[in-house]
């Protein structure tokens, strides 16, 4: 038993712990243990320090500077929407692995107005994050998840989300239709300062607006509550 | 030798023994002894929670002989699972069922131990390790939804992304690192691996040795007696003589009970194995198909339901102050109330909290069970309006029926109990609301619903609003506009001069 080994190892000290010499030699050889074992742990902590660096630096490895995570892409050509229309569109993101499969896809929802203007939003429901789905005939996105409802133009209608729909900045490069993606759309990067009188179906073209900021301003409601470009009826 | 005379297993038992030294630590754990009463069907949760999390390991490790975690083949592996390989579904099953089991007799335990006042002095520790235990339980269903990597599992993390986007200032950072990435993808499911195949489960069993060996240390939690109140200074010694009087050994007076309700739960777990099957995998993962409703799984539908009901303005704060105050109570729960009354008698504010919590719990988790505030995706197309709405109607009232179904409005009102539950059904809409106020409600929404003026064009809403204020019960009339009667019935006569004309 341990207590035995103890003993034994105690009882074969003690006799050599006679004179007063071997008593202060003893006490050195103590405090010279004592030493060492406090300097093996400083040298422990010291090592796992070094060695917990780059494991910290690995687990943070999904982080990087803003923006960095998304890139222009092509999202088909202009004449493939008609205007008056709100489809389903699918990219590759920009930054996928090799085994990711359908998970590196992804879907968002072009509106072509009749003016021409290109507005191209996030399926993720600015509540949860949960699909949208667009119902043409009623003009509406429906989540399926709490309820939320946003109108044609991405504002928001009815139940629990605090805003309209995320929007994809676009341009028009030539005969393509180009959006700025490459993250999942959440409220930490797509909240961002808007003028008042601004929110609905504006241009996403504008560079001013893409200064992302941590608040989310809340989209003073149009006078039509409705969508302000009916494609129906 | 005398040696020889013992047969060869014997021999490798002394060898070994005389090694290890377990044998006299395992006798007297044992047949140590527990108070008589403590023998009962109440305190078999504990040992049970244990076995199922045995159970887990090892239908766990089977499934990851086969299981790929990789976002483009976890699908695929699950139907070779379900599908090819010999008795791979029941084993899907188990595992599944184990974790809905295992959930649902922690949360007993732990009621049962709240109860019986389990958690006072000297007990303190083993309480805070099982508070540990069921966040990591709870941990572990999580993970597990998520490895079943389907169309839930993909937009459950979704969901977990957008809750972690909200935290001030590092949300954009919490929710890369949560996803091991800029979206949900490859590198999110193998870390999710990782924590419920290694991190959750080693911890896991640490926390349960340490539990179980505290049990062991103070001894059970004597039965509650009205009156009989905790003191630091003299509970221990009270303790002493209480199993030492009348205490029974734990082998075999107690153990038998725990044994038997463990067999009850392993063959309950097979039992809807083998009768239920797996759960799904559900739709591929695929985040272009938006034809999806995504539901977590059973034990999350509570926090699925109250996510529905938070007001905007509050939601973003209660998130997370909430689960702070929740856990913080568990925490502090032995330190407030560590000494006195252990009696559920004695005890009514904590029965009632008891009660209330574990209503509530079950109020919103049958809620989510039918999501009342969701939208029937399906039901413009799938459900029927009931023929005797339509029958006898006029032209112009079906064509408003048939705009009731194009127009989606099927999706969150029901008609004849089908349809969707976001709004009101409107069976007897005509009674509540009068043709003005109809027509204002579809043109102008409110009340949470959608204003459907740009929607539908000036006949169709005519239609609309003719087929529904026909909608009320036969033996009661449409709401009017009383003032609007009067008005038409006071409106002079062509050739009559109006009545302020007059002289």
């Amino acid at each position: 038993m341990n207590s035995d080994f103890d003993r034994q190892h105690s009882e074969s000290i003690e006799p050599a712990a006679s004179t007063s010499a071997a008593i202060e030699s003893n006490s050195r050889v103590q405090d010279r243990r004592k030493f060492l074992f406090r300097l093996s742990i400083a040298i422990n902590a010291a090592i796992g320090l070094l060695v917990a660096t780059p494991v910290v630096r690995f687990l943070l490895g999904p982080l990087r500077p803003k923006g960095s995570y998304d890139h222009w892409i092509p999202l088909g050509k202009i004449a493939d929407y008609q205007p008056g229309t709100t489809i389903l569109a699918t990219y590759r993101n920009p930054i996928t692995n090799p085994w990711d499969g359908e998970t590196g896809n992804v879907a968002c929802y072009v509106r072509r107005q009749t003016d021409g203007n290109f507005t191209v939003f996030a399926v993720n429901c600015a509540h949860l994050g949960c699909p949208v789905r667009w119902f043409p005939q009623s003009q509406l996105f429906l989540c399926p998840c709490h309820g939320g409802a946003y109108y044609a133009d991405g504002s928001r209608a009815a139940g629990p989300p605090e805003r309209g729909l995320f929007t994809y900045a676009s341009r028009i490069d030539g005969e393509m239709l180009m959006i700025q993606a490459g993250q999942l759309p959440t409220l930490a990067n797509q909240a961002r300062l808007r003028t008042p009188g601004d929110c609905p179906g504006r241009s996403s073209a504008s560079k001013s607006d893409f200064h992302l900021v941590k608040e989310i301003a809340p989209c003073v409601k149009a006078p039509n509550g409705g969508t302000n470009e009916p494609t129906i009826g | 030798m005398r040696q020889s005379s013992k047969r060869w297993y014997e021999r490798t038992y002394d060898w070994i023994e005389s090694r290890v030294q377990l044998a006299d630590f395992v006798r007297d754990s044992a047949a140590h002894p527990v108070p008589a009463k403590t023998a009962s069907w109440w305190y078999v949760f504990g040992s049970a929670s244990f076995v199922l999390l045995i159970l887990q390991i090892i239908t766990g490790v089977l499934l990851a002989t086969i299981y790929v975690p990789s976002a483009g083949q976890a699908w695929d592996s699950l139907q070779v699972l379900n599908h090819q390989l010999p008795l791979g579904w029941f084993l899907r099953a188990m595992h599944g069922w184990g974790s809905n089991f295992m959930v649902a007799v922690v949360l007993v335990h732990m009621a049962q131990v709240f109860l019986f006042g389990a958690y006072k002095f000297p007990r303190e520790l083993t309480w805070l390790l099982g508070v540990g235990l069921l966040l990591m339980t709870l941990g572990m269903a999580f993970s597990g939804q998520i490895l079943r990597f389907d169309q839930d599992a993909y937009w459950g993390l979704g969901i977990g992304a957008s809750i972690t986007s909200r935290v001030p200032f590092v949300g954009g950072e919490m929710v890369h690192l949560m996803l091991g990435g800029p979206i949900i993808a490859g590198a999110t499911l193998s870390r999710f691996f990782a924590l419920h195949v290694f991190v959750l489960p080693a911890t896991m069993l640490a926390f349960a040795g340490l539990h179980v060996w505290l049990v062991l240390k103070l001894g059970i939690n004597e039965w509650p007696t009205p009156g009989r109140l905790v003191r630091r200074e003299t509970y221990i010694k009270e303790y002493h003589e209480l199993t030492h009087r009348n205490g029974v050994p734990f082998v075999p007076q107690a153990v038998w009970k725990d044994a038997m309700f463990a067999a009850a739960i392993i063959f309950a777990v097979a039992f809807c194995a083998a009768v239920f099957g797996p759960f799904g995998p559900t739709g591929t993962p695929d985040p272009t198909i938006t034809q999806t409703v995504p539901r977590p799984d059973y034990f999350f539908l509570w926090i699925y339901s109250a996510l529905a009901f938070l007001p905007p303005s509050v939601e973003t704060p209660l998130i997370f102050i909430a689960p702070v105050i929740g856990i913080g109570a568990l925490i502090a729960l032995p330190f407030i109330s560590g000494v006195g009354e252990k009696s559920w008698y004695r005890r009514p504010v904590g029965v009632l909290t008891l009660i209330v919590i574990a209503v509530g719990l079950a109020t919103l988790t049958h809620l989510g069970t039918y999501a009342p505030w969701s939208p029937h995706m399906n039901a413009w197309t799938m459900d029927e309006i009931p023929a005797r709405y339509i029958r006898n109607g006029t032209p112009l009232e079906r064509q408003g029926a048939l705009i009731f179904k194009v127009k989606q409005c099927h999706n969150c009102h029901a008609l004849g109990g089908l349809g969707g539950q976001r709004g009101p059904a409107l069976d007897s809409v005509a009674t509540r609301l009068t043709e003005d106020q109809i027509i204002r409600q579809v043109i102008q929404g409110g009340g949470n619903m959608p204003a459907y003026g740009a929607a539908l064009s000036p006949p169709e809403v005519t239609a609309l609003v003719a087929f529904l204020d026909t909608l009320h019960p036969p033996n009661q009339r449409p709401a009017t506009d009383a003032s609007r009667s009067i008005a038409e019935t006071d409106k002079p006569a062509p050739n009559e001069p109006v009545e302020s004309t007059r002289p």
